[in-house]
């Protein structure tokens, strides 16, 4: 058997290295993918941090723990997690019903849970345990889905993200949607189906309007006329702007991007570290940054494809897009495409328990991907 | 389970597989968008988002509004924005800043002390940034130095805007104040809306209406160079200057009033009984807003606020006292109201009143006693002991319940914050207000001792002025209001306030009248307690005196003028309306320690009803 050079290969080779990655149940393009994402990011963080390295040793250690996660929940095998998905899922719902009654303050407001040692928010277990849980749904049912199975998996994924949008933080909740309804429209949906969704979303975002809070009612009328509020939340996509389109074809040069360095931009080591990377890097450096995104997305949904079971399949699959609606609202939103949602750029934007969550994830899809029985090929 | 239902393999796989590449094609039509956006941005637009980045760069600065004025009801200006002068110089346009420093010394224009903080900034500062010489010159210091002006290059007078309040401490608690912005109060309003305001409201109708005093800020986009200095203006989105403000206030009644009040503490409340507008408020001692709007110092403001007379303290609403005998016309009222006395009947005054089996003697005023005497008589000499017998009959329940029909007990609802609800006791109130158990049930004394206002009951100086509005309106009283009309400077149109009626209290006229009328021989019958402030008066003025005990003078005790410290005298209160038959001004007035309502408050109310009725009254 000739040895597979693409990236998509497989590991059958004999070389030292491949072996050990397939003993620890990693997939090499995807971990380098990841790398180099996440180097990346250390890079423009040491900009937009105002070079300071305090800030890169604790987005280091953040990555580390990520990686460890990664690399524990790899070992776990798919089975298991099956099994576990409907009690995380309880576990999670219950804990945001918690965090509701009884949660910390944190930037008036309430996500986080104290757990004395630690504390987090439940709403990040929600974002593996909601896919989870709907493909755990659909493990051994014939698919597509029928009707009534369409309602109870709409109400496993609607309810936590209402739980979630009360909060309110209603950028997790519309990740943690998307996540469930991908499992959903990757398990096949019927495209009329599709549409009929559409139209009531479309007929839902008066409710949803209802629901929301000043700042982010302002955010969305913001997105339609950024010049209404020039001092406030336009405010962010106007410098914004003006950070990527300066940066030009190949950039002001590291740590040389005005906007940034002069304080013009906004939340610049977190939700809109793309611009200072626009900026600094120019068109190049975006292109570079999102091919490597497309590497690892590409690199899930293939391994989705060669998932053994529904189970599998479905997660990765949903694993792999969310990962996608993550890049783009947050890169849709720096470039004015989309509103102001608090959205960061995964494993490049500072900080977050959400880099421990996207990194479980990865160690998901590791996980499908090093159980594989070979045998069944 | 039919066939169809079975589970296909190799059918869902490849349906997968289309789901896949369907969602593979959405991925790369997203980032294929994505990759347009920035090419748009960074290679199409470069030109334009270097020019605003690169070299200058576009900042975003506020266009604070102007703010609303204030006016009383004839137009006459109580807040205003004037120019203030501040001098400053622009340390790159002059040659020698220790020689010109030194030369505005002697002219008087820099003050010795300011000095060391003028070098500091000139060393943190840059160079073309003007450095503050001295933030108010006045109107002859600006014209000395604009005399001496071509000496100094780069030295220059700046003009803004600042709060001023023309009147100083007249309707200061009325007017209230701005200042300085604090961290509470950007939580209360929209921060963005205040990016270049540097002061607001605090108190008075400066806080009560704030939000639209303030208007709109604006924004200019300028183009500033690298090192932050200003280059051009790109674009201007003008501020909307804020509302004006025109309160129902009469100038001349408040000071009026406040006069009245000189070295005296106390207030004074003045409404218009058939629309409910304040036509005075005064609480005294007041205080010069102009302090706070000029940025007073702490040491000056704490010493306002450790002043033993309390100046910033608004008495009219926030303070409460007993009403004393100033509701013996609402309880005799309610007397008649529930048929518990007719108005000839007519009990005997001995001087003192004991409850059946009991020992205590409650004391009238008048140690001798008003012998027989009938409900109008009771009213106009304010007999403690006929209130005595009349609150036993009618029972702390309903004494309470028709209290409050008149508003007290309860905030009046005018628009200024900070309005105290006062205390009309009940059974209920007792049971939730006292911890121990022992203290929670009501006592039958402390129904005779409401009776003529004391024990538990408080009002304030405004409740007790809505109380004789209402009254003299017959019934039908109106919510008190400051506002008479707002103006929009932008659509040049002036909206008048309608007023707030309130339920219409059902009572029998006869019964009205007859407390009216109770309250007429007040003041002008031979015996009535204001008789002299009724005299020779042109109109009917109906009115009720009242005293306050502060501190409790102990059965027996003979009350010793002498040996009762000056703020251990008893609060001297009065209301009033007039003409009793169809009153224009309704007045509530008190003066703390000033020991006799008829001495001390009924004549700041005559003064003010002959003013109000002699301009107004046709």
């Amino acid at each position: 058997m000739a040895v597979s050079q693409s990236v998509f290969g497989e590991h059958h080779s004999l070389g030292l290295g491949r072996r050990v990655m397939a003993g620890l149940k990693l997939d090499g393009p995807l971990v380098l993918g990841l790398l180099l994402i996440a180097a990346f990011g250390l890079v423009v963080l040491w900009s937009a941090g105002g070079q300071e390295s305090s800030l890169l040793v604790r987005q280091l250690v953040r990555l580390g723990v990520g990686f460890a996660v990664l690399l524990v929940v790899a070992q776990i095998p798919p089975k298991v997690l099956r099994l576990w998905s409907p009690w995380i899922f309880l576990a999670g719902l219950a804990l945001l019903v918690a965090v509701l009654v009884a949660g910390d303050f944190g930037k008036g407001a309430q996500r986080w849970l104290n757990l004395g040692f630690v504390r987090f928010q439940p709403a990040e277990i929600m974002k593996l345990a909601v896919p989870m849980t709907a493909a755990w749904y659909l493990r051994d049912r014939p698919l597509p889905p029928r009707f009534t199975e369409l309602c109870i998996l709409l109400v496993l994924v609607i309810l936590p993200a209402i739980l979630i949008a009360r909060q309110p933080d209603l950028g997790t909740a519309l990740l943690v949607a998307s996540s469930g309804l991908l499992v959903v429209l990757l398990g096949g949906l019927r495209v009329k189906l599709v549409l009929l969704l559409g139209a009531m979303g479309a007929a839902l975002a008066p409710v949803l309007w209802h629901f929301m809070h000043d700042y982010q009612r302002r955010r969305v009328l913001t997105f339609f006329n950024p010049e209404n509020d020039p001092l406030g939340a336009g405010y962010h996509i106007i410098q914004s702007k003006i950070a990527i389109g300066s940066g030009g074809l190949f950039g002001k040069g590291w740590g040389n991007g005005s906007q940034a360095q002069l304080e013009f931009l906004p939340e610049r080591s977190t939700d809109f570290i793309f611009a200072v990377l626009g900026e600094e890097f120019g068109l190049i450096g975006l292109l570079l940054l999102l091919a490597a995104y497309l590497l690892v997305i590409g690199r899930g949904l293939y391994i989705a494809l060669q998932a053994q079971d529904t189970f599998g399949r479905l997660l990765a699959g949903s694993i792999s897009l969310t990962f996608f609606v993550y890049v783009f609202v947050n890169t849709g939103m720096v470039t004015g495409l989309l509103p102001v949602v608090g959205v960061p750029l995964p494993l490049v934007s500072y900080g977050g328990s959400s880099m421990v969550t996207l990194m479980a994830g990865f160690g998901i899809l590791m996980s499908i991907n090093g159980h594989r029985n070979l045998l069944a090929r | 389970m039919s066939i169809s239902r079975l589970k296909d393999h190799w059918r869902e796989q490849r349906m997968f597989l289309g789901r896949v590449i369907a969602a593979a094609i959405v991925v790369v039509l997203l980032a294929g968008l994505l990759v347009y956006r920035l090419v748009d941005l960074q290679v199409v637009h470069f030109e334009h988002f270097t020019r605003l980045s690169q070299g200058n760069r576009v900042r975003l600065e506020p266009v604070p509004p102007v703010r609303g004025l204030l006016f009383d009801r004839n137009g006459q200006v109580m807040a205003e924005n004037r120019p203030v002068y501040q001098l400053e110089l622009i340390p790159e346009q002059v040659k020698n800043i220790d020689e010109t420093l030194a030369a505005l010394v002697g002219l008087g224009l820099v003050e010795d002390e300011a000095l060391p903080r003028i070098r500091e900034q000139l060393r943190s500062q840059r160079r073309f940034e003007p450095v503050i010489l001295r933030p108010r010159l006045d109107e002859t210091e600006a014209a000395r130095f604009a005399v001496q002006r071509p000496r100094f290059p780069g030295v220059d007078i700046q003009a803004r805007l600042a709060r001023q309040y023309p009147l100083g401490e007249v309707a200061s608690h009325v007017i209230g104040y701005v200042s300085a912005i604090s961290q509470q109060d950007l939580q209360r309003v929209d921060a963005a809306n205040y990016a270049g305001t540097a002061q607001t409201g605090k108190v008075g109708a400066e806080r009560a209406w704030e939000h639209l005093l303030h208007g709109t800020t604006g924004h200019r986009q300028v183009l500033v160079n690298a090192q932050g200095r200003r280059l051009q203006e790109l674009e201007r989105n003008d501020a909307v200057p804020g509302r004006n403000f025109y309160l129902t206030i009469d100038l001349e009644l408040q000071a009026l009033a406040e006069k009245a009040l000189a070295g005296r503490r106390g207030a004074v409340v003045a409404l218009d009984p058939r629309n409910g507008q304040v036509l005075a408020l005064a609480s005294m001692p007041g205080y010069d807003p102009n302090l706070f709007s000029m940025g007073v110092s702490g040491e000056h403001f704490r010493a306002l606020q450790s002043d033993i007379d309390q100046p910033l303290f608004n008495r009219a609403l926030r303070g409460q006292y007993p009403p004393g005998s100033t509701i013996k016309p609402m309880l005799a009222l309610a007397g008649l109201h529930y048929g518990v006395v007719e108005p000839d009947d007519a009990i005997f005054c001995p001087g003192w009143f004991s409850l059946p089996n009991h020992s205590h003697r409650y004391r009238d005023w008048k140690r001798e006693g008003h012998g027989e005497i009938d409900l109008e008589n009771a009213v106009a000499q304010s007999c403690d002991v006929y209130f005595y017998h009349l609150a036993v009959s009618l029972g702390i329940e309903r004494m309470h319940d028709f209290l409050a029909m008149f508003g007290l007990g309860t905030p009046t609802g005018i628009e200024i914050p900070g309005e105290r609800s006062g205390l009309v006791p009940s059974r209920d109130w007792k049971r939730q207000a006292f911890s121990r158990r022992e203290d929670q049930p009501w006592f039958p004394g402390e129904t005779v001792i409401t009776g003529i206002g004391q024990g538990y009951m408080l009002a304030t100086p405004l409740q007790l002025a809505q109380a004789a509005a209402i009254l003299g309106n017959r019934g039908r009283g109106f919510r008190p209001t400051l506002l008479a009309g707002i103006e929009d400077l932008a659509t040049g149109e002036r909206e008048a306030i309608e007023p707030e009626p309130l339920a219409p209290l059902s009572l029998s006229p006869t019964h009205v009248e007859e407390a009216i009328e109770s309250m007429v021989a007040v003041m002008h019958s031979p015996r009535g307690t204001a008789r002299a402030s009724g005299q020779d008066s042109p109109w009917t003025i109906a009115g009720k005196t009242g005293t306050a005990q502060v501190v409790a003078i102990a059965q027996g005790e003979e009350y010793d003028e002498e040996l009762v410290a000056e703020r251990h005298r008893p609060h001297a209160l009065f209301i009033a309306f007039a003409p009793a038959e169809n009153p224009r001004i309704a007045i509530s007035v008190l003066v703390e320690n000033g020991e006799s309502g008829s001495a001390a408050a009924a004549p700041i109310a005559r003064a003010l009803v002959d003013n109000w009725q002699s301009r107004e009254g046709d």
